[in-house]
C-alpha cells in the first residue's frame, strides 16, 4: 500500500499524540489483559476477549479479496487511550481533540441535523451527547464501554452473538480488544426522528482502531444510525476493524448509514450484521470513499416472515485503493425480500470489488431478492470485479440479478459536450449520474461532500 | 453565416459524405431530404464535431470562423447546435440539471441568474405542454419518442444557438405535438439558420422553408424552393440524380 499527500482529502491532518495510557505496540495476552483491566470490566468479558486473541492468532487471514499479507500486526498500537473520560461538552476537551471536530464540522452538524452524537478519537469516544426527551424515553445511546457497565445484562446477551469471535479473523481480533463504538437500545414503538451519528477519527501513528456497535431496535421502533471515519495522512499503515451487531425487532426500521472516508494508509476491514425479525426491515447505506484496503459486506439475516432487508453500496476507487465491498443477504422466514445495489467507480487505477451472496433457506416460501451491481471504470489503469453468488434451496422465490460493467459512455459524452458542456464538467456530471441512486440515500451535507470529492478526484485524473 | 465548402465526412475510412456547399445565413430555412442511408445524419453530426464523424477535406466557418479543429463544446458555444434522431438517456441526471450545466458552459466566465433560469425554464416547457415535473425528472429516460423530441426543442428555445440543425426533429411526433414544435421552430428560425433535416414533407408545410436540398449518397444533388417536395412527394428520390 502506498500513500501520497493528496490534497484532495481535506482531512489528512494530524494533531500532536495525546494519551493517559497507551498500550505497548503489539499484541499479546498481556495487553489484552491490561485493556480490559483499565476498562474495570466483568470477568466474563475480560475471557472473551482472552478467548478471542487465541482464537484471533490461530486464524489465517482470508485467502481471498485484497492482499492482506502486508499488515505487520506487531508494529500496531492497539490501545490508546487519550483522556480520563467521555465529556457531555465539547468546551471541556482538550484544544487538539476539541480543534480537530471542529475541522470536521461536527459540533455544528450536531446542532442542526442530529439526536444524538458519540466522537470517538483513537481508542475511546471523547465526547456524547443526546437530545434529552429520547432519554426520557428510554433510549439508550452510550460508548460500548459505558453500555457495559450500566447495562452488562443486556450486553452479555447480545454481544458476539450476531458475530462470533471465530467468524473471521478481524472478527476476532476486534472481540479480542475492542475500545468504543456505541450501543444504542430503542424501546418499543420509539421512532427517533434525526439520526443518531458516531464520528471515528484515527489521530495517532500506527494505531489500530476497534470499535464495537451493538444497536437493538425493539418491536416498532425507527433509529437511523450514521458514522463518519477520518484519519489523518501517515506514510505508515493504520488498521481499522470494527464490529457492528444489529437486531432489528418486529416491525423495526433500522437504518445503518456509513461514509467511510479514511485516508488511504488505513485498512479498513470491518464486519458488519445485522438479525431481522418479523416485518423488520434493515438498511445499510455503505458508501466507501477512503482507507487504501476495505474489505467489508455488511450483512443481513431475515430470520422473521416478511422482513426485508437493503444493502446501498456505493465505493469509488482512486489510485492505489483496493475497495472490496458488498453485502449478505440470507432468507430464512417465508416472504422475506431483500435488495442488493451496488455502484462502484474506479479511476487512476483503483480497483473495486463486488461480492454479493443470497442465501434463501429451505422453507422461505415467496420470497424475493434482486441483486443490482454496476460498475463504472474511467480509464485503462483501472479495474472493477464481481462476485455474485445466489444459493437458493426454496422454489418458491423470485430471485433477480443484474450486473454491469461499463465505461463512460461516448455517445452520452458527446451528446452534453455539444450543448455546451466542457469534457471535464461533462464526465462529472455522468459518474454524478451513476451514483446517484445511491447517493440520494445520503444525509444532504455528505452528498454534497461526495460531489465536490468526486469534482477534484476527476479533474485531477483529467486534467 | 454558417458557410460550408467542398465537405467530406468519413467514418473509419468509408466517405458517407461528399463535397457539400452549403450556405446558411440567420433567418432563413433549410431543408435537407434524402433517403435512408445518404448520409444527412452523418453531415449533422460532423458539423458539431463527433469524433466518429471525421472531416476529411473542406471547410466550416461559423461567422468566418473557421471551426473544424474546435471540440463540440466550442462549437456549441459559437452557437452551433444539433438536435438528435435519438437523443441518449441519462438515468442520474435530470433535464432541469442538465440544462443548467450546459447554460453555465455556454456562458462561460459570465455568471448566470439561477432564479431567471428556472422562471424562464418553467415558462418554455409550459409552452412545449410538458409537464413541469420533467425538469426533475432523468433526461429522456422513461421517456416517449415524442417527449424526447419536445426535450430537444426545449434545449434549443433555452440554450438560444445561432445556427441549428435538426434531425428528424418531426418523427414520433403527432400531428397536434408537430404543429407545435414546427410553431417554435418556426419562432426560433427569426434569429436562427435553421436546417432541417426530414424525410417528410408534413412539417415543411407547417415551417415553410426558404430551401429545399435533396441530399444523395452523401452529395446534394438538387436545390430548389417548398415545390421540391412535392415532387419528392409524388416521385420519390429517385428522379434525383
Amino acid at each position: 500500500m502506498q500513500s501520497s499527500i493528496d490534497t484532495a482529502y481535506k482531512f489528512g491532518f494530524s494533531e500532536p499524540e495525546i494519551y493517559v495510557y497507551k498500550a505497548r505496540k503489539g499484541l499479546n495476552r498481556g495487553v489484552v489483559e491490561s485493556i480490559s483491566g483499565i476498562k474495570k470490566e466483568p470477568v466474563w468479558m475480560k475471557k472473551f476477549r482472552l478467548e478471542s486473541l487465541k482464537t484471533f492468532q490461530k486464524t489465517k487471514l482470508p485467502t481471498w479479496g485484497a492482499d492482506l499479507s502486508k499488515i505487520n500486526f506487531d508494529n500496531i498500537y492497539y490501545y490508546l487511550k487519550p483522556i480520563e473520560k467521555e465529556e457531555a461538552s465539547w468546551e471541556k476537551l482538550p484544544q487538539s481533540i476539541k480543534r480537530t471536530y471542529a475541522k470536521l464540522g461536527i459540533p455544528k452538524t450536531e446542532q442542526k441535523l442530529l439526536a444524538g452524537v458519540k466522537a470517538q478519537y483513537d481508542s475511546e469516544v471523547v465526547y456524547g451527547s443526546i437530545m434529552s426527551d429520547l432519554k426520557n424515553k428510554g433510549v439508550v445511546f452510550l460508548s460500548m464501554d459505558e453500555g457495559l457497565k450500566r447495562y452488562p445484562d443486556l450486553v452479555r446477551k447480545y454481544f458476539g452473538k450476531l458475530i462470533r469471535p471465530a467468524d473471521n479473523k478481524f472478527a476476532a481480533l476486534n472481540s479480542a480488544v475492542w475500545s468504543g463504538g456505541s450501543l444504542i437500545y430503542v424501546p418499543k414503538g420509539v421512532k427517533i426522528e434525526l439520526p443518531l451519528q458516531t464520528y471515528f477519527r484515527i489521530n495517532a501513528k500506527h494505531l489500530g482502531q476497534f470499535e464495537r456497535t451493538l444497536i437493538i431496535a425493539d418491536e416498532g421502533s425507527f433509529v437511523h444510525y450514521l458514522e463518519g471515519c477520518t484519519s489523518p495522512i501517515y506514510s505508515t499503515e493504520s488498521l481499522h476493524a470494527g464490529v457492528v451487531e444489529i437486531y432489528v425487532g418486529k416491525k423495526a426500521r433500522v437504518r445503518y448509514t456509513t461514509i467511510q472516508n479514511w485516508s488511504n494508509n488505513v485498512y479498513n476491514l470491518v464486519t458488519k450484521r445485522a438479525r431481522v425479525e418479523e416485518r423488520g426491515v434493515m438498511e445499510w447505506v455503505d458508501g466507501n470513499l477512503g482507507s487504501g484496503v476495505t474489505m467489508k459486506y455488511p450483512s443481513i439475516i431475515l430470520d422473521g416472515c416478511g422482513a426485508h432487508g437493503e444493502i446501498l453500496s456505493l465505493s469509488i476507487a482512486a489510485g492505489h485503493q483496493i475497495l472490496d465491498c458488498g453485502g449478505k443477504a440470507m432468507h430464512r422466514a417465508a416472504e422475506t425480500t431483500s435488495r442488493i445495489i451496488s455502484k462502484s467507480v474506479s479511476l487512476k487505477g483503483g480497483r473495486t470489488s463486488f461480492r454479493g451472496l443470497v442465501s434463501i433457506a429451505k422453507g422461505s416460501s415467496n420470497s424475493k431478492t434482486k441483486v443490482t451491481c454496476n460498475s463504472l471504470i474511467l480509464d485503462e489503469h483501472s479495474s472493477a470485479r464481481t462476485y455474485p453468488t445466489m444459493e437458493i434451496a426454496e422454489k418458491e422465490v423470485v430471485a433477480e440479478h443484474e450486473a454491469t460493467v461499463s465505461k463512460l459512455n461516448e455517445e452520452e459524452l458527446f451528446f452534453l459536450r455539444s450543448r455546451g458542456i466542457g469534457k471535464l464538467e461533462a464526465e462529472t456530471l455522468m459518474v454524478n449520474g451513476f451514483i446517484e441512486p445511491i447517493v440520494k440515500e445520503l444525509p444532504f451535507e455528505y452528498a454534497v461532500e461526495l460531489n465536490s470529492l468526486l469534482k477534484y478526484e476527476m479533474e485531477k485524473a483529467i486534467g | 453565416m454558417l458557410k460550408i465548402r467542398k465537405l467530406d465526412i468519413c467514418i473509419q475510412d468509408k466517405k458517407i459524405v461528399s463535397n457539400i456547399n452549403l450556405n446558411v445565413n440567420l433567418g432563413e430555412i433549410h431543408a435537407l431530404m434524402g433517403p435512408n442511408g445518404s448520409g444527412k445524419t452523418s453531415f449533422a453530426l460532423g458539423l458539431m464535431g463527433h469524433p466518429n464523424y471525421r472531416v476529411t477535406r473542406g471547410s466550416i466557418f461559423l461567422d468566418n470562423k473557421n471551426i473544424l479543429s474546435l471540440t463540440p463544446e466550442k462549437r456549441a458555444k459559437l452557437g452551433l447546435f444539433v438536435s438528435y434522431q435519438t437523443p441518449p438517456a441519462f438515468d442520474g441526471v435530470s433535464l432541469g440539471r442538465y440544462l443548467f450545466e450546459a447554460k453555465k458552459g455556454l456562458a462561460g466566465k459570465k455568471n448566470i441568474d439561477i432564479e431567471n433560469f428556472y422562471s424562464k425554464l418553467a415558462m418554455e416547457i409550459e409552452n412545449l405542454k410538458l409537464p413541469e415535473s420533467f425538469l426533475e425528472r432523468p433526461l429522456n429516460s422513461e421517456a416517449s419518442g415524442g417527449e424526447r423530441k419536445k426535450t430537444e426543442i426545449l434545449s434549443l428555445i433555452n440554450l438560444k444557438p445561432k445556427y441549428v440543425i435538426l434531425d428528424e426533429i418531426d418523427t414520433g411526433l403527432d400531428i397536434d405535438a408537430l404543429k407545435l414544435v414546427a410553431k417554435e421552430i418556426k419562432k426560433v428560425s427569426k434569429t436562427c439558420g435553421v436546417i432541417i433535416i426530414t424525410h417528410y414533407q408534413r412539417i415543411l408545410k407547417y415551417v415553410s422553408p426558404d430551401f429545399v436540398h435533396i441530399m444523395k449518397k452523401g452529395r446534394i444533388v438538387a436545390t430548389g424552393d417548398y415545390n421540391l417536395t412535392d415532387t419528392v412527394e409524388r416521385r420519390g428520390y429517385a428522379v434525383f440524380n
